[in-house]
């Protein structure tokens, strides 16, 4: 006869790793044991007959996004494990804290690159790696932005190491994605895990919608009367699609595509069944250079002929600001604890992951004395290629990444391999730990607030350090807990 | 809450295709239901090919391979995704539409008609064989009308509903026109003596079984009715939900209130549209029309309501196409057959 436990629980070990629910914290209110305790009582069955049915309430719901082959485009779910990660509110107070500290900086940053260049002159950054950037839009130049704005939404990519410290390792300033999810995680889990979450005080996730509208509604041009606000998509094409919609009916505003709008007089207008009518602030999802074909790529459908000169002219505020993409750039990020030590004279209060920047003759040297132990990449923009893991590389791809390095150091920033957080997660063995990020969403308009929690991204796969949707990624509900003070 | 909501235009020519397409899919069930009825042994090509007929898709039936018997006709309306007058390619056409219109209609809509979608995508040739026919097409009937309940229980009111309601009215009055039409060669002057007449009789039950409203017109009918007083029920009656007339005045009626109520002045070509309509169908009395050919007449109703839909799309879509060409748009496709 074959023993069972009946606590799922029973054979989890996270190991090495700090655990989003297990590693004990003495500000949980209790709410760990409890998760744990009411997931024994549901029992393994019944919790694996429970998320695949929230999965097939996705798949109606249509809460997907597109994944394009060649013949075919198929929508797919992200998909959704249903034990939730664990903050407690002391942690967050102290992420929020350094989410917004890292946004006002960004936006300084942003502010002064396009106003004379102080931080270059100063010798803080390389004038390169700013002037000389792909994402460094000579249209900005000397353009003033309300409330020195430029990142108005913000995701910051944040991991947990193995003492349960909080590092950055990547900013999203352009147009960051996945907010929808958070939404939609916590409605599924309090309708598919009602018992799960009953009687645990957490910050809700509702009010995105709300505060993004304000936001959008403060920064539109200044002297208009209940501006106009809409939400720019590619269309249905695009597999963030979703999320659009989602944004768009959160705020109560139309969701538009290109060919809605056009440009009269440096004025922008939208094509209603009664004819044109204006439109104030503009929160696109589309990238800088499709904005305007008449600018940027002449080929695009995707955007506005004659939006950027209606945006000179000051007539229509675009959120994201254009030419963001220069602040949340790999080598730009090295730079990133000094920039904000420069402009609030503060230190970062979430740290970078420790990185060492090749063109510094100290990072240079480090870097090459410690190739076995490091993460080495490119800073260019092809994320992804070329990148050696020291740990996981063969001799041979370790020299090889020796002489890319001494060919061309200002190419290169090292880091450590960051032993990532992991949560338990529901796999088919049973309840396993599996690596997971987070990725707060900050909203700024006047102030920035910062939705409490942000997107989980649990890498599903053993071992898998990839978060991404695209390869085996899926999501969490992120608790953040409530204990009254703010 | 006076927050004033102008409605862009491309969700507008949504609405109104996505009303259009889930209507057609219910009309189709009820035309391969009657269809089936018919079938006269030994005769069973006739009548389906009667069905190819009446949705005018002679020429692209024989393109895509079609042979003149009932199994690939039923094949071609319910399974085959190339015919863009069937069962496929319309409910492909709606939950394109409805996915447009996401950020517009109910999530409850939506979810609705991407589960039937998905459902409907899984018939098999096995579904079109015996009485499992007959329960497909109340499969598709059960599923728009579920449609169109969430629709009336959860969709806001505001100008979209109207241009829904147009889209779906438009739909609804051309599909009578072909309901009515499969059946007028039979109207030959009585001929043949009592036994004939009853006959007819019992297949024009068919046709107002096929379209809901067999009760209603028993209740309406006078006494030793005849097949010209189902022609009348189905043409003019004012009170009978598929009757081509109630639907005209319920058009003439949301035409209206996109004037009164939102100030639309695009609405004028197409009123002027919908009084020629009523014209036709009050000028003479149906008799007459049965005398001077009601084919030809069915055909002239359904030319109207195609101009209508072009003054409708003229004064309120037109405005933002010259850019828009997305790949794969089914409804541009319909749209060009419909012009």
């Amino acid at each position: 006869m074959q023993l069972t436990s009946t606590d799922p629980f029973s054979d989890y070990d996270s190991g090495a790793y700090f655990c989003e629910l297990t590693s004990k914290r003495a500000d949980d209110q209790g709410t760990a044991s409890a998760v744990q305790s009411r997931i024994g009582t549901i029992g393994l069955d019944a919790l694996h007959a429970r998320a695949s049915a929230a999965e097939t309430e996705l798949i109606n719901l249509g809460i997907t996004f597109t994944v394009y082959s060649e013949a075919s485009a198929i929508d797919r779910i992200l998909p959704f494990d249903c034990i939730p990660r664990v903050i407690t509110a002391a942690e967050w107070r102290h992420l929020e804290a350094g989410v917004k500290q890292r946004v006002k900086a960004l936006n300084a940053f942003l502010h002064d690159i396009y106003h004379g260049g102080r931080v270059v002159k100063d010798g803080i950054i390389p004038g390169d790696l700013v002037y000389g950037n792909a994402n460094f839009r000579e249209e900005m130049r000397d353009f003033p932005v309300r409330f020195g704005t430029y990142v108005h939404i913000c995701g910051i990519d944040i991991v947990r190491d193995q003492n349960g410290g909080f590092l950055v390792l990547e900013d999203n300033a352009r147009t960051p994605s996945g907010v929808s999810y958070v939404v939609e995680n916590r409605h599924l889990m309090s309708r598919a895990f009602p018992d799960l979450m009953s009687g645990i005080r957490l910050r809700p996730v509702d009010d995105y919608g709300r505060r993004l509208l304000s936001a959008m509604t403060e920064i539109a041009p200044e002297g208009v009367d209940n501006p106009q606000v809409v939400l720019l998509s590619p269309g249905i094409y695009n597999s963030a699609y979703f999320e659009h919609v989602f944004l768009s009916r959160e705020m109560g505003v139309p969701l538009v595509e290109g060919a809605d709008l056009t440009v009269e007089n440096d004025k922008v207008w939208m094509r209603t069944t009664g004819g044109l009518r204006p439109v104030h602030t503009i929160y696109r999802r589309i990238s800088d250079e499709f904005l305007d074909p008449t600018v940027f790529k002449p080929d695009s459908m995707l955007g506005v002929p004659g939006l950027i000169g209606a945006w000179r002219r000051g007539n229509v505020t675009l959120a994201n600001a254009v030419g963001t993409g220069v602040a949340d750039d790999k080598a730009v990020y090295a730079y990133m604890p000094r920039i904000i030590k420069y402009y609030l004279n503060e230190d970062a209060i979430l740290p970078n992951v420790e990185t060492h920047i090749c063109r510094e003759p100290e990072g240079l040297a480090y870097t090459l004395a410690n190739l076995e132990n490091l993460v080495v990449k490119p800073v260019g923009e092809s994320g992804g290629y070329g990148i050696t893991i020291g740990p996981r590389a063969t001799k041979a791809q370790i020299e090889a990444a020796r002489a890319a390095l001494i060919a061309d150091p200002s190419n290169w920033i090292s880091q450590p391999v960051v032993s990532l957080s992991v949560g338990p997660t529901l796999t088919e063995q049973g309840i396993r730990p599996r690596h997971l990020d987070l990725r707060p969403f900050a909203v700024t308009g006047r102030e920035t607030w910062v939705l409490p929690g942000g997107l989980s991204r649990v890498a599903l796969k053993e071992g898998s350090l990839v978060v991404n949707s695209s390869q085996g990624g899926g999501s969490k509900d992120t608790w953040v807990l409530d204990d009254g003070v703010r | 809450m006076a927050r004033e909501t102008p409605l862009l235009a491309r969700y507008a020519e949504g609405l109104f295709w996505m009303a259009r397409y889930v209507e057609r899919v219910e009309n189709l069930a009820r035309l391969v239901d009657v269809t089936q009825t018919f079938e006269a042994p030994g005769r069973e090509a006739e009548s389906w090919l009667a069905l190819v007929r009446i949705n005018a898709d002679e020429e692209s039936f024989f393109k895509r391979g079609g042979v003149a018997n009932a199994e690939q006709v039923r094949r071609f309306y319910l399974l085959d995704p190339g015919n863009p007058t069937g069962v496929p390619a319309s409910l492909e056409a709606a939950r394109y539409n409805a996915r447009t219109l996401r950020p517009l209609i109910s999530t409850e809509m939506w979810m609705h008609l991407n589960m039937f979608h998905r459902d409907m995508l899984s018939i098999t040739p096995d579904d079109l064989q015996g009485d499992n026919l007959s329960r497909l097409c109340r499969r598709l009937k059960e599923g728009v009308q579920t449609h169109t309940g969430i629709t009336e229980g959860t969709f806001f009111r505001d100008q979209g509903w109207f241009f829904y309601q147009l889209g779906r009215l438009i739909e609804r009055a051309d599909q009578t026109t072909r309901l009515l039409d499969i059946r007028y060669h039979l109207l030959v002057p009585a001929v043949g003596g009592e036994e004939r007449r009853v006959t007819e009789l019992t297949q024009w039950g068919s046709v107002l079984r096929a379209a809901a409203g067999y009760h209603a017109f028993r209740r309406v009918a006078p006494p030793g009715f005849g097949p010209e007083d189902v022609v009348s029920f189905l043409l003019t009656d004012t009170s009978f939900p598929r009757a081509v007339s109630l639907c005209i005045e319920q058009m003439e009626w949301m035409l209206g209130q996109l004037r009164s109520r939102y100030g639309l002045r695009g609405t004028v070509a197409a009123l002027e549209r919908v009084e020629e309509l009523r014209a036709a169908l009050t000028g003479r009395p149906v008799a007459r029309i049965i005398e001077d050919g009601l084919h030809q007449f069915l055909d002239g109703v359904q030319r109207d309501l195609i101009m209508l839909a072009g003054e409708i799309g003229t004064a309120f879509f037109r405005d933002w196409r010259p850019l828009a060409e997305a790949p794969g748009q089914t409804q541009t496709q319909s749209q060009t057959q419909a012009a």
